[in-house]
């Protein structure tokens, strides 16, 4: 039994240090203009209950880097989020994800999604709702436990998610999209509701994570969780108010706090 | 279409439902109470529990799981789980497939315990096998399963999925010729009733148990029943969609 398990850990481990191998240099090398962007949106427009909710939105997300995704709650974030995973009726434009279009059935194996209200199973446990979607992601078994210490959620394995406060059933479904190792993540306010310690933690977390080579992108609509990221897109009313790095967003606004920045920003757009 | 997620998916309804120990109390035990019931009911006319225990029997399953799949699956799209699947590499065939065995095995269980209680204890009489009595259970239980999929569609909320149960299922048991012989209905309600899905399951279990013919018509029955779950799943499988507005 434990020689068993000792097999698939190993197994595990060389199947992470492969991945880490070969993937970077592919992502350098290969398509020089369009590879150093895991998502490039063109002119997007999207419809939800007969209003525009994103017009014309022009963006791309960089490979390896956490890229923030800001901006007050109705702004569009979520059914950007939504469209990049394939599960937004989109109206016109065209969404290009690791390479191919956003929906494209292989897609569905490399890029990890959290829903903004967790999308897990009440009614089982922490353990059992991973080992699910392990299962149909083909994950190593061994991926399950490493999720939950990534979440800080090891002592909680076993406890039934309804029982769960909302910080800690928002960490399982975060759990859930980084599940398979996937090259994308889209995490729509994955530290919502979060103590302060954790989010720190958290934030720690993606940025190891952009370090082995992952790519990010994370909304959120608290502005001081910005300086966390590589890159900033502002979205305001479904448009793109700004990007850059939190240094040149500050340049940007000439605020140093990036709160009065993102404000400065956005009253520059509405005037 | 992958074993896997096929498996996986049933494995996990299993352990819903397992965390759930009040519903299988309600699954496994609500038909041995209401055969009990129907024996003493007809304590003195035999000749009637004879001709409905079978039948009904063999109907227990259908209704129980039209109503735990609507729910269940009107819970996964408002909770935000089925679109998280749609996201993942799963086909929707997997989702279905995956209920329909989970289901299939309660199914079964559930046929089995109620034909031990009636069969054993209560000296209900079959003409044909009893095993083929649970198995028609069975396929009743996946086609009761497949329509409650295709409803949960259309309702927005538990009560409205539960209203579907009365609207859908008792006209469907009132022309089955459960309580009149088709043979005695108005015209017109007989052919309502021939469109109905429910008339060809009835049929069927009226055939294994009081008369014992496995003869074209029953042939028929089957394939009226399976058709009807494979467009049911079909038509099922249509209303859960990879992209919504």
């Amino acid at each position: 039994m434990g020689k068993g398990v000792r097999t698939l850990r190993n197994r595990a481990c060389i199947h992470w240090t492969s991945l880490r191998a070969v993937e970077p240099p592919e992502m350098i090398d290969y398509r020089p203009m369009s590879a150093a962007a895991s998502i490039v949106v063109e002119s997007l427009r999207i419809r939800r209950g007969g209003v525009v909710v994103l017009d014309d939105l022009a963006l791309s997300v960089a490979s390896g880097k956490v890229t923030g995704l800001l901006g007050p709650s109705g702004s569009g974030k979520t059914t950007l989020m939504r469209a990049i995973v394939g599960v937004q009726i989109v109206e016109s434009g065209t969404i290009t994800v690791l390479g191919e279009p956003a929906g494209t059935p292989s897609l569905r194996w490399k890029v990890g999604y959290m829903t903004q209200n967790p999308a897990v199973y009440g009614d089982l446990t922490v353990r059992e709702n991973l080992r699910y979607f392990g299962h149909i992601l083909d994950a190593p078994p061994t991926n399950v436990e490493e999720v939950l210490e990534t979440v800080d959620m090891t002592s909680f394995g076993d406890r039934v998610v309804n029982r769960l406060s909302g910080g800690q059933r928002a960490r399982v479904s975060l759990a859930t999209a980084l599940i398979g190792s996937p090259e994308l993540l889209v995490l729509d306010e994955p530290t919502v509701g979060l103590d302060p310690v954790l989010r720190r933690d958290l934030w720690k977390a993606f940025n190891e994570l952009a370090a082995q080579g992952k790519t990010l992108l994370v909304s959120s609509h608290v502005m001081d969780e910005a300086d966390h990221c590589d890159d900033l897109l502002l979205l305001r009313d479904g448009k793109l108010v700004t990007t850059g790095t939190p240094a040149e967003v500050r340049a940007q606004s000439g605020k140093q706090d990036l709160d009065e920045a993102f404000l400065v920003l956005i009253n520059e757009e509405v005037e | 279409m992958s074993f896997r997620a096929t498996f996986a998916t049933a494995l996990r309804v299993l352990k819903q439902l397992r965390r759930d120990p009040r519903t299988i109390a309600l699954l496994l035990l609500v038909p041995v109470v209401l055969i009990v019931l129907l024996d003493q009911l007809f304590h003195d006319r035999r000749q009637v529990f004879q001709q409905i225990g079978g039948p009904l029997l063999g109907m227990f399953p259908l209704i129980a799981m039209f109503l735990v799949t609507s729910i269940t699956m009107l819970r996964e799209r408002v909770s935000g789980t089925l679109e998280r699947l749609m996201a993942l590499p799963l086909a929707k065939l997997d989702v279905l497939a995956g209920y329909a065995i989970a289901f299939a095995i309660v199914a079964a269980v559930q046929a089995t315990l109620v034909s031990i209680v009636a069969f054993g204890f209560l000296g209900l009489h079959t003409q044909g096998p009893s095993w083929a009595v649970v198995l028609l259970a069975i396929s009743n239980a996946v086609l009761g399963m497949s329509l409650g999929l295709f409803v949960s569609a259309f309702a927005r909320t538990e009560f409205q999925a539960i209203q579907f149960m009365p609207a859908f299922i008792f006209p469907q048991i009132l022309l089955c010729g459960l309580f009149t012989p088709r043979a005695q209905m108005a015209g017109w309600l007989r052919g309502v009733s021939d469109a109905l899905p429910f008339t060809y399951a009835y049929d069927a279990l009226h055939r294994a148990t009081a008369l014992g013919t496995f003869d074209g018509r029953f042939t028929l029955d089957l394939t009226v029943t399976v058709g009807v779950t494979v467009l049911a799943l079909a038509l099922g499988a249509s209303t859960l969609r990879r992209r919504t507005g």
